[in-house]
C-alpha cells in the first residue's frame, strides 16, 4: 500500500473523517448559535447543554420506552426544542430589552443548571448508545474502510445545514426572519409577529442542536459533559466565521473539522488546540471573522 | 434592542454622582471596617477559610475592575488566576523560591499573558470579546493539561512549600501566612480603588458608557481597554499566585471554565461595578461551597440557579442594593 507524507492512508483518511464529523457538530451547532444571535441578540450558551440534551432523550427514549433511533432523531429535537421554547419564553424575554452580557449569562446558569442535574442522575461516566442496526457495518472504499453510521452523520448533516439555509434564504419564512433580524420594529409593523418569530427561532435552533446531540449519540457515548467542553470550541468556530453569513457558519464548521483532523495526524498534540490558534492567526489578520461584516 | 440606556448596561453606575465628599467618607470608613475585620477575623473564624476569601475576593475585585470599569465581560480570567497559581507553585516548589518572590514571578506572568490575550481580545466587541477570551483561557488549559512535567497534569502541583518570607519568617503557621494575605488582599483592594477613583479610571468609565465620543474626544480607547485588562489580568494573578502558597496547590481546577463562571458569579451577586460588591460576592459564594461541599454536582446546579435569579431579579447585587438605598456609590 502506498503512503502519503509517510502516513498510511487508512489512517490519514480516517482522521479526515473523523474531523469531517466533528466538522459537521461544528456546523450545526454554530449554525443554531448564528440564527438564535441573529434575532435574539444573545449568545447561546445553553447550547452545548441542549445539545446533551438532545443525546440523553435518545437515550432515555431507547431504554425507558424502547422508542428506536429514527423515532429519537425526530421525538428528541421536537421535545428538547419544546423546552427551548418553554426557556424563551418564561426568561430570555424577560431580558430581552437589557444589555446582551445579561443573556450570556443567563443561558450560563441554565447551562450549569441543566448539566449539574444531569450528573447527578446519570454520573459523569457517560453512556453507550447502539448504532441503529441499518447503519452498522461498512464499506471497503479500498483506500480506506468507511463505517456506515460516520458516512450517513456527515451526510445528514450536510443535509440539514443546507436545508436551513435554503429555509433562510430562498422562504418566505426566512425572508421574514432575516428582516426581523435586520430591523424588528419595523417588521412588527408590517403585521408580521415577531414574539412569535423570536420564540420559534430560539425553539429551532435549540432543536438543532438536540438533533447534532442525536446523531452524536452512537459515536461519542451519551455524557453529561458532551456538550460544555464542545460549546467553546463551537464559540471560537463562531468567532473565526463570523457570525452574519449561514452559508459562512457551515462551510467554517466543516472546514475547522478537517483542519482538526488533519492536525491529529500530522501533530496530535496541537489537535486540542489548533482551532484557537486559528482563531488568534483570523483575529490578528481578519479581526471581523471570515465571512463576517464590520459592523 | 439597540436603545439600550446606560442605566441596563451591566457596567454602569448606578446614576448616583461619585464624588462627593460624603461619598468619600463613606469609601474611608468602609475601608478601615474592612481593616478592622480583617484584623479580628483570624481570631474568630477559620483562617484559612478567611484567607479562602480574601484570595476570590480579591480575585473578583479584579475581574470587577475590567467588567464593571471597562465594561469588558472576560470569561477567561481563570487563564490568568491560574497560570499565576502554577508558576508560583512551581518556581516556589522546584524553584526554591521565597514565598514573595514566588507570588511575584505568578504575577508578572499573568500580567503578561494578560497583555498578549488583550491584545487579542480587544479586536473585537460585546459578546465575540467574550467568547474569545473564553477560548484563549480553554487554550491555556489544555497547555496545561498537556503540559504535566510544568504542571503536574491531573495531580496538578502538590506539596507546595510555604517557605519563609524574606527568607526570615516561616510562614508554615496558618495565622502568620494570614497576615502576608490580608495584607496582599489590602494592597490590591487600595490598589483598585485608587484606579477606579483616578483620570486614568475616569476615561475607562467613560469608554465603557460611549466609546465613539471617547473616542472623538481624542481618547486612544483600545489602549485604555488594553492597559485596564492588563492591570486586571496581573492583580487576578497576584490572587492566584497567593492562593497556591496558601492552599500548597495548584490545579487544573484553577484554569479550567468553571473557575471564569465563578468569577463572574461572585461579581454578579456581590454587584457589578461596585467598589465593594466582589468581596461580598465573593465570601457569599466560598461560604456556600464550604457548607455545600459535600452535595457534590448539587453546588453546580446551586450557582447556576443564582445565576438565573442574580440575572433575572437581583441585577445590582447585594452592595448595588445597599448603595441604591443610601443613595450613595459603594
Amino acid at each position: 500500500m502506498f503512503e502519503l507524507l509517510g502516513i498510511p492512508p487508512q489512517a490519514l483518511f480516517g482522521q479526515v473523517l473523523l474531523g469531517l464529523i466533528n466538522g459537521s457538530f461544528y456546523a450545526m451547532l454554530s449554525l443554531g448559535l448564528a440564527v438564535i444571535f441573529g434575532l435574539l441578540n444573545i449568545i447561546n450558551f445553553t447550547h452545548g447543554a441542549q445539545y446533551m440534551m438532545g443525546a440523553f432523550v435518545a437515550w432515555m427514549a431507547l431504554n425507558y420506552l424502547g422508542l428506536n433511533y429514527w423515532v429519537a432523531l425526530v421525538v428528541s429535537p421536537l421535545i428538547v426544542g419544546a423546552t427551548g421554547i418553554v426557556v424563551e419564553r418564561f426568561l430570555l424575554k424577560r431580558i430581552a430589552h437589557l444589555d446582551h452580557l445579561y443573556g450570556l449569562l443567563l443561558t450560563f446558569g441554565l447551562a450549569l443548571i441543566i448539566q449539574g442535574l444531569f450528573r447527578n442522575s446519570y454520573g459523569s461516566s457517560g453512556l453507550p448508545y447502539q448504532i441503529p442496526p441499518q447503519l452498522a457495518g461498512g464499506h471497503n472504499l479500498g483506500f480506506m474502510f468507511l463505517p456506515n453510521y460516520r458516512g450517513w452523520v456527515v451526510i445528514a448533516s450536510l443535509v440539514v445545514c443546507l436545508t436551513t439555509w435554503f429555509m433562510i434564504e430562498k422562504t418566505k419564512l426566512g425572508a421574514y426572519l432575516r428582516a426581523a433580524t435586520e430591523n424588528p420594529t419595523l417588521t412588527q409593523a408590517f403585521g408580521i409577529n415577531v414574539p412569535l418569530l423570536v420564540t420559534l427561532t430560539y425553539g429551532f435552533g435549540v432543536a438543532l442542536a438536540a438533533l447534532a446531540g442525536v446523531l452524536a449519540a452512537p459515536i461519542y457515548s451519551v455524557n453529561p459533559n458532551m456538550g460544555a467542553d464542545l460549546i467553546i470550541v463551537v464559540f471560537a468556530v463562531v468567532v473565526i466565521g463570523g457570525m452574519g453569513s449561514i452559508l459562512g457558519s457551515i462551510i467554517t464548521g466543516f472546514s475547522l473539522g478537517l483542519v482538526e483532523g488533519l492536525t491529529k495526524v500530522f501533530y496530535p498534540e496541537g489537535a486540542a488546540t489548533v482551532i484557537f490558534v486559528i482563531m488568534v492567526l483570523v483575529l490578528l489578520v481578519k479581526p471581523a471573522g471570515l465571512f463576517g461584516r464590520t459592523a | 434592542m439597540a436603545d439600550i440606556t446606560s442605566a441596563e448596561a451591566p457596567a454602569a453606575a448606578l446614576g448616583i454622582s461619585e464624588t462627593s465628599r460624603g461619598t468619600e467618607r463613606l469609601h474611608r470608613a468602609i475601608m478601615i471596617g474592612l481593616a478592622v475585620a480583617l484584623v479580628i477575623a483570624p481570631f474568630v473564624a477559620y483562617p484559612v477559610f478567611v484567607m479562602k476569601v480574601l484570595c476570590f475576593g480579591l480575585f473578583a475585585l479584579a475581574f470587577n475592575l475590567l467588567l464593571g470599569y471597562g465594561g469588558l465581560l472576560s470569561f477567561g480570567h481563570a487563564a490568568y488566576f491560574g497560570m499565576a497559581s502554577y508558576v508560583s507553585a512551581y518556581t516556589a516548589k522546584h524553584w526554591g523560591l521565597t514565598p514573595e518572590l514566588a507570588i511575584l514571578s505568578g504575577t508578572l506572568i499573568a500580567g503578561m499573558l494578560g497583555a498578549l490575550f488583550g491584545s487579542l481580545a480587544i479586536r473585537r466587541q460585546g459578546i465575540y470579546f467574550a467568547m474569545i477570551t473564553l477560548a484563549l483561557a480553554q487554550m491555556v488549559f489544555f497547555f496545561s493539561l498537556q503540559t504535566p512535567r510544568f504542571t503536574g497534569g491531573e495531580d496538578g502541583i502538590q506539596a507546595v512549600p510555604r517557605g519563609k518570607l524574606f527568607g526570615l519568617v516561616s510562614l508554615a503557621d496558618d495565622r502568620a501566612l494570614y497576615w502576608l494575605v490580608a495584607v496582599i488582599f489590602m494592597g490590591g483592594l487600595l490598589l483598585i480603588y485608587r484606579i477606579i477613583h483616578s483620570p486614568f479610571g475616569e476615561v475607562c468609565k467613560a469608554i465603557r458608557d460611549n466609546e465613539p465620543r471617547a473616542i472623538s474626544l481624542g481618547y486612544r480607547a483600545n489602549q485604555y481597554k488594553l492597559a485596564v485588562f492588563v492591570l486586571s489580568a496581573t492583580l487576578a494573578g497576584l490572587a492566584g499566585a497567593t492562593k497556591a502558597i496558601v492552599f500548597q496547590l495548584a490545579s487544573l481546577t484553577d484554569v479550567h471554565w468553571s473557575m471564569s463562571g465563578e468569577v463572574v458569579l461572585m461579581t454578579l451577586v456581590g454587584g457589578l461595578g461596585t467598589v465593594f460588591g466582589p468581596i461580598a460576592g465573593a465570601l457569599v459564594i466560598v461560604a456556600m461551597q464550604n457548607y455545600l461541599a459535600t452535595l457534590g454536582a448539587w453546588v453546580t446546579v446551586i450557582q447556576g440557579c443564582i445565576f438565573v435569579i442574580c440575572v433575572l431579579l437581583f441585577r445590582e447585587g447585594i452592595v448595588g442594593v445597599i448603595a441604591k438605598a443610601i443613595k450613595r456609590p459603594m
